[in-house]
This record gives structure tokens, C-alpha cells and sequence, in this order.
């Protein structure tokens, strides 16, 4: 970016100024004891300069906003043009009250739903499975069949909404629901918008919600994939997910790695199903975390970007710059919220906000303070939809694009961010690709390992925790009211699905899982009937067993 | 030589968040015990088995699912069936301090919130075991 020449000059004024101004301000005062390395373990230098950047390019490496390589963001105008989305995660107890918060969200600014399903749903499980009990409605809303969709979307037409799904062994069953709510509501098909998590791969690296071993559940990914591709252009049938790697334990540059390189697997899936890259890349999406370390996530965002961009285009030959695109939805790291004084969890989510929308984000969930303690008040999550209103409307952030672009720090940790993952890909390769890697404990065993070191180093001090290992109060009264899910919910929803299965043509729906166990059987693209088998108000649990039928249930590796 | 600490990590309930067991487990072995990881969803049923095949001194149970309340009270209940009486029960996760005096009254020892330091749960469970063993 600057010549040879200048960069010269530069170096030796630097030795000059380290030998002379620097060595006598420390010589009096001694800079303070501190972490020399951020969490990824990239060390931290003083002071960055035009020499950090000697190699880059600026037209080959950083180019403009909404080209190629997209560094400084995927639109040509940013947040100028339009702020991003704000998505906030919701759902608890029955259909009814997730529908009563959605309708809240939506009147109070927010501009797309998120729905979060109970771990009964998330796991294949209608909500009168034995596992189920005392889990029914706790941690999301719980969905068994088509009648609590129905429900859960009352009064909110498809096609004025986009929708996100935070669902992943199930991912087929809940689109089709989607899908079928639309039919219901006349809406075309062509105009649902959404996106279904749908990323089985990080399930096995970290999140660990599976159902079906790897194999399988990236055929059930790429049905999803096909499908869309030919049925559902607006929706994205796979947001890649780093966020739950790094919840748990990864630092940014596992988190970064592991994501794209599971990303890669899933074109590669794709492209061998027979689609065309510029036919489905283009719907491809990313969820990342945003953790404490501003610049590191910023850095974080920005090196995904522009390492997505280059897979796509020079690994897969994408022609459509769409298909380049790397559109990020991130959510703030719930694991850095304490419970010990909650209010400052305010603080953290502004910071790490920040750092999604300086990194370029197309939509952002922001966590709420008392979710170290329970599950989130309505008090508490429109403080955290405020915070990010904050952003936009008040902090002049979003009045330029890529306001870091050219910092000699930032741009110098994009690049070893960059590069680093690379060398994660490196490794995965030789181990023989992300399937091998996965038997062999590989990511659990990275991600643990920095689990552990983050907490040692918090537990020895060394990284500095305000409220729990520093700055503490003795006997903390708890300041805010704890939200609770009802119990009543339990039986409410069990109820329903009684019912349900009364009411129903039980003979069809009988007939439509033979006609599924059949076609998982001959290796065909579930999702048409899978759509038919929930109109027919076949149960989330039943379609399910279809599946673990014919594949089995995956046996977690165990690894500490 | 004194007999090695056993302690039994155990995860009930439906959710996956495996992070702060394994840390757990991790400082438990390193602090120079012998440690048997469930691994995740396991049922009340199994874990006290487990506790029984495994001859644990200490369980330690992480949950953040929400459903602690109904899956501790349950795991202790089988533990007295067993004749468990004598193993040293901790629990951590997202449990809202509110929870805790009815979780203690059932037995569990203590409860161990978020941000809580390894030292201290490993030091707490290091006593009790020490103290039952006389």
C-alpha cells in the first residue's frame, strides 16, 4: 500500500522513536502488567504501523464495498443505504405466548422473528417423549405439530415477515411447516423469506444437538439445499454456524476456521448432488459470535468476509459475485454474561454489538442482561433491542462504511486471522477432511482445550473478569426479578397434542411415513413429502423416527 | 497411601451445553482425581447407576436446560434408593439462586452459578469427601 521506499523510512523512524521517546516515557513509567496475547492467542505488538501492511495490496485485498473481495463490506453503500436487520432470538412456553412476544417485538421496532425452540423440538421429540418431561416450553417454544405453527404465527402474514430457525436435526420438518403455513395463507412460495440454521456439521464440533451420525445428516442438509435452490428462492436453506463453536470454548480463529471450512464441505455436498455453485452459494449464510475482544472480532468478521469471497471464487469458480457473498447474521457471546452484578452485561452486549456492526453484519441478536440467571425478561430484551437502536441511531456508526478500514492494527489481525485459519484448514486436510476429523475428536479436542486455558487464565487472573474475579461485591443481592416459565405450559401443550392425533386422518398420515421410510430407504429428496406429512399434521417426533429408524441415532465421541 | 478421589461428572436433561463439565472434569482429574464423564442427556436412571457401577465419593451435575427442578430432585431421590447417601452431590449451571435452598434441602451440597472458580469447587469437594472419610 505504501512503496518500499516510505516503508524503509518508516522502520527507522520507528527504531529511532523506540530508542528515544518510548525508551525514556517507560523509563519513568513502566507500562502495566496486562494479557500480551488476545484470546485467539495472537500477539499483541504496541504500536502498528504502515510497515504492518507492507505486503497487502490495496485493490487486490481490500478493494471497495460491494466488490470483490469484499473486505469493506458486502453492499456498496453499507449502513448508509439500509441499518441491518435486527433479529432477536424468542420463544418459550406454548405457541401462544412466543406468538404474544413476537407481536411485542415486532411493534416494538424489531425487523425480522427468530424463532428458539425447547430442547424436546430440537431434538426430534414430540413433547409426550419420556426425555421431554420438565423440558416442554423451558428453554424455546415447543413444536410437534403443524396445529402449534398455526398457532405460533397468528396474525403474522409470511409474506410481511422474514423468519429465522434456529433448528438443525429437524431443520426438514420445521421448513416444511413453514412451507405449509404459507400454502395455508396463500402465500407464494417464491416470496417466504428466511432462513433455517440447518448446519448439521458444528452439531458434531460443539453444539452436540444431533440426531442422525454426520453422514446422514448432511444428506438431510443437502435436501434441504436442493430443495430450496428450486422451490424457495428466498430462503436460505443453511446459515453456517460459527456462534455455538465458539460458545463452546473456541476463540476466534477456531471459530472462523471451523466454520468455513464446514462450509466448504457443504458446497462440496451440493456441487455433488448436481447443482451448479452460482445456483445455491448465493443463499449461503453465516452466524458468528461477537465475543469481548472488539478489535479481534471485528478482525473476526472482516477476515470471514474476504476468505468466503476467495474459497468461493477461486476454489468453486463462482462467476455470480452474489455467490461470493458471505451475509453474517451474529449474536452476542451469551458466555460472556455473569450473573455476579447482571446490569453490566448492558455494557459487554453494547461493546460486542459494536463490534458486529465496525465488522459489517447484515443482522444482529443482541443477548439480554439476565440470561446468566434465567431466561430472558421482556424488560431485559428490550434493553437489549435499545442497545442496538443505540447503535444506529445515536453513536453515528453507521454513517460510513467500514469506519476501520485501513487501521494499521485491524487490518494487520484481519490478515493473521486469515492466515491462521488457513493453517486450521491445512490440518483438517491432513487429517483427511471434516468427516475424519470429526471420529477423531479433533474439534471437540481444539475446543476444549481452549475452554480449559480461558478459564485457567481467569481463574489465575490473568484475564481480568469485572465482578467475578475483580471488582466484586461481597454478598450480592440478586437486583433483578427472574423470569420463569410457567409449569401449566407442560400439560397445556401436551393437551394439544392429544388432540391433534385424535382429530387427524390417522390412516394418511400412516401411509405418508411408509411412503418416508421408503424414500430415506431409495436416498431421495425427503422434503416433498416430509411437506406432506405435516399437513397431514404428522408429528415433528414421527418424522423423526422415520429417520433414526433407517440411520440410527448418533453415539457421541466423548472426549475431556 | 490415601484412596483417590472418584467423582462421577454428569450431565442431565436435554441440553448440550457440555463447556463447563468438561472444564470441570478437567480440573477434577488435575487436581489428582479419578474422573468418569456421563456424557450428554443422560437420564436420572443412569447417572445414579453409573454413580453405583463407578463407586463414585462425588457427583457433580450440570444443567442449563431449566429443568433442573425436575430432574435433581428425581436423581436424588433414586441416589437415596441406592443407599447413595454418602456421596458427596454438587451442581452447577444456569440455576437462579431462588432454586438453591430447595435444591440443598434435597441433599445437594452446594450449587455452583456461573463465573464460580475451580479452585473452590475443587477445594469444596476435596473437603467433603475428606470429611465423610473421617
Amino acid at each position: 500500500m505504501v512503496n518500499k521506499e516510505k516503508i524503509n523510512q518508516i522502520t527507522e523512524e520507528r527504531k529511532r522513536w523506540e530508542k528515544t521517546t518510548l525508551q525514556e516515557w517507560m523509563g519513568q513509567r513502566p507500562e502495566r502488567k496486562r494479557q500480551l496475547h488476545n484470546i485467539s492467542g495472537i500477539q499483541m505488538k504496541r504500536l502498528y504501523t504502515p510497515e504492518d501492511l507492507k505486503d497487502s495490496d490495496y485493490l487486490r485485498d481490500f478493494g471497495f464495498p460491494g466488490e470483490y473481495p469484499f473486505l469493506r463490506g458486502l453492499h456498496a453503500t453499507m449502513y448508509r443505504g439500509r441499518l441491518w436487520t435486527m433479529r432477536q432470538f424468542a420463544g418459550y412456553g406454548t405457541a401462544e405466548q412466543t406468538n404474544q412476544r413476537f407481536k411485542y417485538l415486532l411493534k416494538e421496532g424489531e425487523t425480522g422473528l427468530s424463532i428458539a425452540f425447547d430442547y424436546p423440538t430440537i431434538r426430534g421429540y414430540d413433547s409426550d417423549h419420556p426425555l421431554a418431561m420438565g423440558e416442554v416450553g423451558i428453554c424455546g417454544v415447543a413444536v410437534s405439530s403443524l396445529k402449534d405453527f398455526e398457532i405460533l404465527f397468528d396474525g403474522i402474514s409470511l409474506d410481511n415477515v422474514t423468519t429465522s430457525m434456529t433448528i438443525n436435526g429437524p431443520a426438514a420438518m420445521l421448513l416444511a411447516m413453514y412451507v405449509a403455513l404459507g400454502d395455508k395463507q396463500a402465500v407464494p412460495r417464491s416470496k417466504l423469506g428466511g432462513t433455517t440454521q440447518n448446519d448439521m456439521l458444528k452439531e458434531f464440533h460443539a453444539q452436540k444437538l444431533m440426531i442422525l451420525p454426520p453422514k446422514p445428516s448432511v444428506k438431510l442438509v443437502t435436501d434441504i439445499v436442493e430443495y430450496c435452490t428450486y422451490n424457495l428462492p428466498k430462503w436460505n436453506p443453511i446459515s453456517i454456524s460459527g456462534y455455538h463453536i465458539r460458545e463452546a470454548g473456541a476463540n476466534a480463529v477456531q471459530e472462523l476456521a471451523f466454520t468455513l471450512y464446514d462450509g466448504i464441505a457443504y458446497v462440496e455436498a451440493a456441487l455433488e448432488r448436481g447443482l451448479r455453485v452460482d445456483a445455491f452459494a448465493p443463499r449461503l449464510s453465516f452466524f458468528f459470535a461477537a465475543h469481548n475482544d472488539l478489535f479481534e472480532e471485528i478482525a473476526k468478521f472482516r477476515a470471514a468476509r474476504r476468505l468466503w469471497a476467495r474459497i468461493i471464487k477461486e476454489r468453486f469458480k463462482a462467476k455470480n459475485p452474489r455467490s461470493m457473498w458471505m451475509r453474517m447474521h451474529v449474536q452476542t457471546a451469551g458466555f460472556t454474561l455473569t450473573a455476579q452484578q447482571p446490569l453490566n452485561n448492558v455494557t459487554r452486549v453494547t461493546l460486542q454489538s459494536l463490534a458486529a456492526v465496525l465488522g459489517g453484519t447484515q443482522s444482529l441478536h443482541t443477548n439480554s442482561y439476565d440470561e446468566a440467571l434465567c431466561l430472558p425478561s421482556e424488560e431485559a430484551v428490550r434493553v437489549a433491542l435499545r442497545t442496538q437502536q443505540i447503535i444506529a441511531h445515536e453513536s453515528g456508526t453507521p454513517n460510513t462504511i467500514d469506519p476501520l478500514g485501513g487501521s494499521y492494527y485491524v487490518e494487520a489481525l484481519t490478515n493473521q486471522m486469515e492466515e491462521r485459519a488457513l493453517a486450521y484448514f491445512e490440518e483438517i486436510d491432513n487429517l483427511g477432511g471434516v468427516y475424519e476429523a470429526i471420529e477423531k475428536g479433533f474439534f471437540q479436542r481444539e475446543i476444549a482445550d481452549s475452554a480449559y486455558k480461558y478459564q485457567c487464565e481467569v481463574d489465575a487472573g490473568d484475564r481480568t473478569i469485572v465482578g467475578v474475579n475483580d471488582y466484586c461485591i461481597e454478598e450480592e443481592e440478586c437486583p433483578i426479578k427472574l423470569f420463569r416459565i410457567d409449569p401449566k405450559v407442560e400439560e397445556q401443550h401436551l393437551a394439544r397434542l392429544r388432540k391433534v392425533k385424535r382429530e387427524r386422518d390417522n390412516s394418511k398420515v400412516k401411509q405418508l411415513l411408509d411412503r418416508l421410510h421408503d424414500e430415506v430407504e431409495k436416498d431421495k429428496n425427503l422434503m416433498p413429502t416430509i411437506i406432506e406429512a405435516v399437513k397431514a399434521y404428522a408429528t415433528l417426533g414421527e418424522i423423526c423416527d422415520v429417520l433414526r429408524e433407517v440411520y440410527g441415532e448418533y453415539k457421541e465421541v466423548i472426549v475431556i | 497411601m490415601e484412596k483417590k478421589i472418584r467423582v462421577l461428572v454428569a450431565k442431565p436433561g436435554l441440553d448440550s451445553h457440555d463447556r463447563g463439565a468438561k472444564i470441570i472434569a478437567r480440573a477434577f482429574r488435575d487436581a489428582g482425581m479419578e474422573v468418569i464423564y456421563t456424557g450428554l442427556r443422560q437420564t436420572p436412571q443412569q447417572i445414579v447407576e453409573t454413580a453405583l457401577q463407578e463407586d463414585v465419593d462425588a457427583l457433580g451435575l450440570s444443567i442449563l436446560s431449566g429443568a433442573h427442578m425436575t430432574h435433581l430432585p428425581k436423581i436424588m431421590e433414586l441416589m437415596k434408593e441406592k443407599g447413595l447417601d454418602d456421596v458427596v452431590v454438587v451442581a452447577g449451571g444456569i440455576i437462579p439462586p431462588e432454586d438453591v435452598p430447595a435444591l440443598k434441602k434435597i441433599g445437594i451440597k452446594e450449587v455452583f452459578g456461573p463465573g464460580a472458580s475451580l479452585e473452590k469447587i475443587v477445594n469444596y469437594v476435596k473437603d467433603c469427601v475428606e470429611k465423610g472419610r473421617g
